[in-house]
């Protein structure tokens, strides 16, 4: 048990953690915040989807990661434009919608990869990534000559997925943008009196959020996959939605949140590398025992906002 | 209805406003069940166009593929857990409650069942065998849903989320049990023990036809007997309209809540009862039919009658059938399937949205929404 403890095995484990929590971070921010504002998107594994596989087409087509990410975000909007039209604008059910999307998104991208890749099933190559200078060339944390990196060498996007989780946090805190969106889904009512539309605030931290879990999903594939497949999301879009509940609104825990469940996630390939044999099914089963366990000790604190999941009618008791 | 009450009505509501249908409620009602669906398949149709495919003889093959030679007998077999299934998810969804865990409750009793099969078989007589098979399999997956149904009934946490936690984590147990306890010594495969193929559930004689289809159209009836003639089912039903009223009332909500939960639990287990005893014998790693989700937008289609689901169930169990065969004729994914009851799902939305201002039958979402939350009545 002493391999346990070596830096390789400490830094495959952070290396781990990043690469399977950094999805789950831009998914669950994203939620964080439409729930914030009264929109329970339980699609989210539907946008994971679609912004992985259009993330992946045109980072392959195109040639370039950071285009792939942009497209992935692009097509996660797009696809939560469905939920603001039926559900935000026209106020039907969320979680009968949220389903639809999750299946069709299901549906539609393991027929549209089957028709356009089944042969080929082509990869993509290694992101590339930064080293902070000096940093990078710490043990454990540092990274800089290891295969996965570590805090200080990680590819582009982490790094702005931090600056966004901090802008996000910024925003919420001390703008009237994140006053709005708190209002939007603890009083409603009191926004609209304000003269501000519930309806457009809604609709933007919905889009917030569709656009988050497409960037999730294509770090997902063109990243930590290096290619798509059918169903690759495999539940994350509904950890996420766990996750971003647990933080109870606030975007550091979302941050620690993920980190934890991306360690959970690829514990079991660092355990192969420290010699310890252990199930793949018992491992996988590890973050949802402890979404479980961690509910059942702090459920009564569970943090959701009053109006969420019910949509706004002006004067209605 | 509103024709023979000669006081204008205050408030207004769409069924009073509204003019007396031409068709009568029923045919009305049939209406907005069906549009969905096929506004579904020519959007479908419009999908397998843009892939290069007929959709005329893609259906056709669905037909044909679902209904020739023996294949209508796979298909009414089909029927049997998606039956089950959409029976209990009614007593959920009734009361406003959301059981998603379905996959999750339905592999881990399946898995049991077959662990303990070999262990049963030839030492009781088959019908013994069977009985306590389908109980174990029931009180298994409705065990499962005890700690969703519990958070929810007394600290008031999401039920959807814990179910689809649950579900995750039944789905892995079911995996260990099968390679580890349960595994065919005999067998490289990570599978269970097999009981022979001749000694599965008895069938209906002079077909193939096994009898766990008898036991959910008699559960079909019991679901309806029970929603709509005992206090049971009208408990459900006030819970699910209104849970402030409910507590108003009297009814203890948070028990029920729990009940509704595990009856729910009850009927998804007896589907994989009757599934592994009548198709397979036996279960192998990674096996998950994924009914769950799919049966969801049935339930509201028929509007939470049992009755009404089982047409719904005859067309997702011919196309799921079918559907193998018509895509692969067609050489695309067989998930197209999953597209299609999405498609349904939306289309009930937007069907629900015009029909908001007109008179087309009842509500597919009364009593699932919830206007209180629960846990304000309960704490």
């Amino acid at each position: 048990m002493s391999d346990l403890l070596t830096t390789d095995v400490l830094t495959a484990l952070i290396a781990g953690g990043i690469l399977a929590g950094v999805p789950l971070l831009f998914a669950s921010l994203g939620e964080m915040v439409a729930e914030r504002a009264g929109v329970l998107n339980i699609g989210l594994e539907g946008y994971m989807l679609i912004g992985a596989y259009f993330g992946f087409l045109v980072a392959y087509h195109g040639g370039n990661t950071f285009l792939g990410f942009l497209g992935g975000a692009a097509a996660g909007a797009a696809v939560s434009l469905i939920m603001v039209a039926l559900c935000v604008q026209m106020g039907l059910d969320q979680i009968v919608v949220g389903i639809a999307i999750t299946l069709v998104a299901e549906g539609a991208t393991a027929l549209i990869f089957d028709a356009n890749f089944a042969e080929s099933r082509p990869t993509l190559g290694a992101t590339g990534r930064i080293d902070i200078p000096g940093l990078s060339q710490l043990p454990v944390v540092g990274g800089a000559d290891t295969s996965d990196g570590s805090i200080f060498s990680q590819p582009p996007i982490v790094y702005i997925g931090l600056i966004i989780v901090a802008l996000t946090a910024w925003t919420l805190r001390r703008t009237h943008w994140g006053l709005n969106i708190r209002a939007a889904g603890d009083k409603p009512s009191a926004l609209d009196a304000a003269g501000v539309s519930v309806v457009a605030t809604r609709a933007w931290a919905t889009i917030f959020c569709g656009a988050m879990a497409g960037l999730g999903g294509a770090y997902l594939s063109i990243t930590a996959a290096g290619l798509f497949e059918d169903f690759i999301t495999q539940g994350r879009g509904f950890i996420a939605i766990v996750l971003a509940m647990l933080a109870r609104g606030k975007a550091l825990w979302v941050l620690i949140g993920s980190f934890v469940f991306g360690i959970s996630l690829s514990i079991s390939d660092v355990l192969q590398i420290a010699g310890v044999d252990i199930s793949t099914d018992l491992v996988f089963m590890l973050p949802f025992v402890t979404v479980i366990v961690v509910l059942i000790l702090f459920g009564r604190r569970s943090y959701l906002p009053a109006a969420l999941a019910l949509p706004y009618v002006r004067g209605a008791r | 209805m509103s024709s023979e009450t000669t006081a204008p009505s205050v408030t207004p509501g769409a069924g009073e406003t509204a003019p007396v249908p031409a068709l009568g409620r029923f045919a009305e009602t049939a209406i907005r069940s069906l549009v969905p669906v096929l506004l579904a398949l020519v959007a479908g149709g419009l999908v397998l166009l843009a892939l290069g495919t007929n959709p005329i003889t893609f259906y056709a093959n669905v037909w044909s593929g679902g209904v020739d030679f023996t294949a209508w007998e796979d298909t009414i077999m089909r029927m049997a857990p998606l039956t089950l299934i959409a029976c209990g998810l009614i007593f959920v969804f009734k009361a406003g409650i959301w059981n998603l865990g379905i996959d999750g409750q339905f592999l881990l009793a399946g898995a049991v069942i077959a662990g303990l099969a070999p262990e049963l078989y030839g030492n009781m007589p088959d019908a013994l065998m069977f009985f306590i098979l389908f109980v174990v399999a029931g009180v298994v997956a409705s065990v499962w849903t005890i700690i969703p149904a519990m958070l929810r009934a007394y600290y008031g946490v999401n039920e959807i989320i814990t179910s689809l936690m649950t579900s995750f984590i039944g789905i892995n147990l079911a995996n260990i049990l099968i390679k580890g306890p349960f595994q065919d010594a005999a067998s490289n495969v990570p599978q269970t023990k097999a009981i022979p193929f001749t000694n599965l559930l008895p069938t209906i004689p002079g077909t193939r036809i096994h009898v766990g289809v008898i036991v959910a159209a008699l559960a079909a009836v019991a679901t309806w007997y029970a929603m709509s003639r005992t206090s049971f089912g009208l408990r459900l039903a006030i819970l699910g309209a209104n849970a402030r009223a409910a507590t108003h009332v009297g009814i203890p909500v948070a028990r029920l809540i729990i009940v509704s939960f595990m009856v729910s639990g009850l009927f998804i287990g007896l589907a994989a009862a009757s599934e592994i005893m009548g198709i397979w014998g036996y279960v192998r790693a990674d096996w998950n039919p994924a009914f769950g989700l799919l049966v969801v937008p049935l339930v509201f289609l028929a509007r939470f009658n049992a009755i009404a689901v089982i047409p719904f169930v005859a067309a997702l169990a011919l196309l799921t059938i079918g559907g193998d065969f018509a895509t692969q004729e067609a050489g695309i994914s067989n998930e197209f399937t999953l597209l299609l009851v999405g498609l349904v799902l939306l289309f009930m939305g937007v069907t629900e949205l015009l029909g908001r201002n007109r008179n087309l039958g009842a509500s597919y979402l009364q009593g699932i929404r919830r206007k209180v939350r629960v846990r304000e009545e309960t704490s």
